[in-house]
């Protein structure tokens, strides 16, 4: 079955971010299509470059952007996301994890309209 | 539960669940944002506001002291998106001593089963 | 319908409220914070056990062991891993109760 993802609130503050990808992976496993991710809110931090966990962390915005290698598209909402000072490019220089993309509340809507299921994971 | 339109433009039961006081937290404001852009998209868009969510609706809100947008004129503009179905749970309401008359806008107070019985209608509930 | 609630009962009011609105057939997952109100003996424990009597009550298994309370829920819930998650969103259109 066709499943998309929301996640509103930031990786490490809560475990939001956490029981989605647990959920994500379990859900490919077993054969479903997770297509999209979408980050709104505080969610948004998920896929900042910039995140250098300790080494004995788990790495979220890695994992994302591994799921955003293998397919399932991550989003982050672009109002939630300029209010909060994560920006796609800017002088030249890419700001987010590879293979994430910044987009408007009507790929939300989307997924919303193509999903068999549309599962929100926050705080 | 999904509707087909004669131009086949599926239109999908979406509602929003607003349980969240305004202002304290960006949640609800960001909701009304989300609901705009649905309505756009032509979706059966309804809200439904519970617990705390009522206070979203509360009259005579004036943030200027606090210079935060407020976004209570939205709601009085749902009705031009056709955004019209907005229920909100009664013991919620009762609960914090308001009635209909403290609302910005009109509404259809509903019991707790009846709202669950609509819920159960959705092709998509997005909380917030 | 899938009733997800992932706060504890004694932080925000989600279960309390979401039990109003729980229809015939409907089940009730709880994760993360959410599963301290499965847990046996506390001030909340009789909202889930009233909801047992008609609806089935899971808990997700690594929420409940991160948090020390194996062996110590409600008799009569079910506990799932993330696959069985999935199973239940499979089968249930899903209501998160943030």
């Amino acid at each position: 079955m066709k499943i998309g993802v929301q996640i509103k609130d930031g990786p490490y503050n809560h475990q939001a971010a956490d029981t989605a990808y647990q959920f994500i992976k379990a859900a490919r496993k077993k054969g479903h299509e997770v297509f999209a991710v979408f980050l709104y809110h505080d969610g948004v931090y998920n896929i900042t470059k910039y995140s250098e966990p300790p080494n004995d962390d788990r790495h979220i915005a890695n994992r994302w952007s591994e799921l955003g290698a293998e397919g399932v598209t991550i989003y982050a909402c672009i109002a939630a996301a300029k209010r909060r000072g994560i920006t796609n490019s800017k002088d030249g220089e890419q700001h987010i994890m590879p293979n994430t993309e910044i987009t408007g509340l009507g790929q939300l809507t989307d997924m919303a309209i193509v999903a068999d299921r549309l599962v929100t994971f926050g705080d | 539960m999904t509707e087909e339109y004669e131009d086949d433009e599926v239109v999908k039961k979406i509602m929003h669940i607003i349980r969240r006081a305004p202002h304290g937290t960006i949640y609800s404001y960001e909701a009304l944002e989300t609901v705009l852009i649905m309505a756009a998209y032509d979706q059966d868009v309804s809200m439904a506001f519970i617990d705390d969510g009522v206070y979203t609706l509360k009259k005579d809100q004036d943030t200027s002291e606090l210079e935060i947008k407020g976004y209570m004129k939205t709601f009085t503009a749902l009705d031009d998106y056709d955004v019209e179905k907005l229920y909100v749970d009664r013991q919620s309401l009762e609960e914090r001593g308001l009635t209909e008359d403290d609302l910005i806008v009109e509404v259809e107070v509903l019991d707790s089963a009846a709202i669950g019985k609509l819920m159960g209608e959705q092709d998509t509930i997005i909380p917030n | 319908m899938l009733h997800m609630i992932n706060q504890s009962p004694f932080r925000a009011p989600s279960i309390e409220t979401a039990m109003r609105f729980i229809q015939a057939a409907d089940v009730v997952l709880l994760t993360e914070d959410g599963v301290y109100g499965a847990q046996s003996s506390q001030k909340y424990a009789d909202l889930i056990k009233n909801t047992m009597a008609n609806n089935e009550v899971y808990v997700l298994g690594p929420d409940v062991k991160a948090r020390g309370l194996e062996g110590k829920l409600l008799d009569g819930i079910k506990t799932v891993d993330y696959e069985g998650f999935v199973d239940l969103v499979e089968k249930h259109n899903v209501n998160t109760w943030l």
